[in-house]
């Protein structure tokens, strides 16, 4: 079985969020999988050279310089095509639902979104995901390939670093890249704080926040003295305590970091979908009776404005 | 212009959803069938482009069994002109849907596609996609604002990243995200209009097309339990906790 794994870029850089796409491939194709990078004088190819694929492709032309999918996606089907891939996938984000998808439909492939598991049983792909915002765990047989795929990144984890860097070579484009759409903007507010979705430690705060000043006190001032990155609940988002892309949950990010803190977070089944999967769950919250301490492994019954800032000085001088 | 604005008929959002009896799919007995939310937002935005005089007519179209006219009628009464169903008791998957829906675009010829960015049952996120791939489309996904004007389209997209925006040339596909509005709810005098508003019925045949799923559901089952952990005393038992006993700080 051979893979061609799509790195998410932006552009001109290629993003962490592959990692877990690369250790797909190494689990499932370990000797055969290829990885493309499309973008326009891509920065940081040596992120994705050091795991043993075949070859890292390169599409690198200024038509590419911004993630369109109506640009990407030809130019993923195209090499696809070309190397005989049976399964092209990336790591689940809004980059690869939005342009996979669409190179699913130029390959007229079927498309698996966000597994969590895949094996092959008499020629049979199968495998398994999140369904119905994941309450339930959905297995599902796929017949024929190519097929594409989103792997569901805290399944999958990190790569395993390999001796040997991978071949570098340009991938041929093809004949056509419609630039109908354009690129304008972005307005991105990570305040140099660690990603979302790759951080180790993640703080997040729900509604009884009040106002951004507030959230961004308590809640970004944990996140900062644990390293972590900072998300919110949709109640958060829709309050305008937060902005839309901290949001976890089943509309917003899945993350599975090794410490998930949840500070006045009733714990509601949407936000438990994006956050259920951490290693080590904390919930502060002044109800007892809230969700949440369902699934946390240490739950303190206090109020947040009380214990946060204990809690900041007590890491403090825990790091010394 | 004209609107096409796709509705599928999924479980009420606020359902219990639990696997049926043999787990191999989910026990639908009883249960509350609704259009999926992601398409109502898909059918407000095209309303509201109605009532600022930038679309002409909305197409409703759904695929699926006959029940399916229920959430047809639904979004007849919502402010929809007319409705298609294509029926189908087969189990489609998203590449045959995003065919079916190929063809009625090519029949229907609008200027603007508004779907809901995903379905809240299987959670693909694919169809919209595929659509524009098939027809050769500009797409605009998880779109939260979009501005109309001179036959272009801008859209403010909710990316993992922050707020993208891009702009596309019209016909295109515009798949919607949660915040790209809220849906009013239905008046009666829109249920009492809905009854006399066109429902036309067709079947994958009468468009050409013999739709076989590649990917099956095969089993359905409830992901693991976590386990409630401990109850801490005060921050001091917490930090030591974490530190000698989970060991993540």
């Amino acid at each position: 079985m051979k893979i061609l794994i799509v790195a998410e870029t932006d552009g001109s850089r290629v993003s962490e969020k592959t990692l877990p796409a690369i250790a797909f491939a190494q689990k499932i194709a370990p000797n055969d999988f290829h990885i493309l990078a499309v973008g326009s004088s891509l920065q940081n190819l040596e992120l994705l050279t050091g795991y043993g694929a075949q070859t890292v492709w390169v599409a690198d032309d200024p038509r590419l310089a911004k993630p369109l999918a109506e640009r990407y996606a030809p130019v993923i089907a195209h090499l696809a095509r070309q190397i005989g891939a049976d399964l092209i996938a990336s790591t689940t984000t809004t980059f690869s639902r939005d342009t996979l998808a669409r190179a699913a439909g130029l390959l007229d492939a079927p498309m698996l979104s966000d597994i969590t598991a895949l094996e092959s049983l008499n020629g049979t792909l199968i495998a398994r995901r999140p369904i119905y915002s994941a309450n339930l765990i959905g297995t599902f047989e796929v017949e024929g390939t190519p097929v594409v795929l989103t792997v569901r990144g805290p399944a999958w984890g990190k790569p395993e670093p390999k001796e040997g860097a991978s071949p570098i070579q340009n991938a041929e484009l093809p004949a056509e890249i419609p630039t109908r759409s354009e690129w304008l903007s972005l307005q991105g507010s990570s305040g140099g704080r660690p990603d979302l979705t790759q951080a180790r430690v993640v703080v997040s705060g729900g509604r009884p926040l009040k106002d951004p000043q507030t959230f961004e006190k308590y809640i970004g001032g944990l996140a900062d003295v644990l390293g972590g990155a900072v998300g919110a609940t949709r109640a958060a988002v829709d309050a305008g305590i937060a902005p839309n892309e901290l949001q976890v949950g089943q509309t917003g990010k899945t993350v599975a970091p090794e410490l998930y803190i949840a500070v006045a977070i009733s714990g509601s089944v949407q936000h438990l979908a994006g956050m259920k999967d951490s290693r080590v769950i904390v919930a502060i919250n002044i109800d007892p009776e809230a969700p949440i301490f369902q699934v946390a492994d240490y739950g303190l019954v206090a109020d947040l404005y009380e214990v946060v800032p204990q809690l900041i000085e007590e890491l403090k001088n825990a790091r010394g | 212009m004209k609107v096409l604005v796709t509705v599928k008929r999924v479980p009420d959002p606020y359902a219990k959803i639990s696997p049926n009896a043999d787990g191999t799919d989910i026990a639908r007995e009883g249960l509350t069938m609704a259009v999926n939310p992601f398409d109502e937002i898909a059918l407000e935005e095209a309303i509201r482009l109605k009532e600022a005089g930038k679309a002409t007519e909305i197409v409703a179209v759904s695929i699926g069994g006959a029940e399916s006219q229920e959430q047809l009628r639904t979004a007849l009464a919502m402010g929809a002109d007319r409705a298609i169903l294509v029926q189908t008791e087969e189990p489609l998957d998203p590449p045959s849907i995003a065919r079916l829906l190929a063809a009625i675009v090519q029949r229907e010829q609008p200027q603007l596609i508004l779907m809901g960015k995903q379905a809240i049952d299987m959670d693909d996120n694919q169809v919209g996609q595929m659509l524009a791939a098939i027809l050769n489309l500009p797409q605009a996904t998880f779109a939260s604002k979009i501005t109309i004007e001179d036959s272009t389209a801008t859209v403010e997209r909710e990316t993992d990243n922050g707020i993208e925006t891009i702009r596309v040339p019209l016909p295109a596909v515009i798949t919607a995200d949660l915040r790209l509005n809220e849906p009013r709810y239905v008046a009666l005098t829109g249920i009492v209009r809905a009854r006399t508003k066109p429902l036309e019925t067709l079947t994958p045949a009468d468009l050409g097309i013999t739709p076989k799923a590649r990917v099956r559901l095969k089993k359905v089952e409830k992901p693991p339990a976590r386990q409630a952990g401990k109850r801490v005393a005060d921050v001091k038992e917490l930090v030591r906790l974490l530190k000698e006993e989970a060991r993540v700080i």
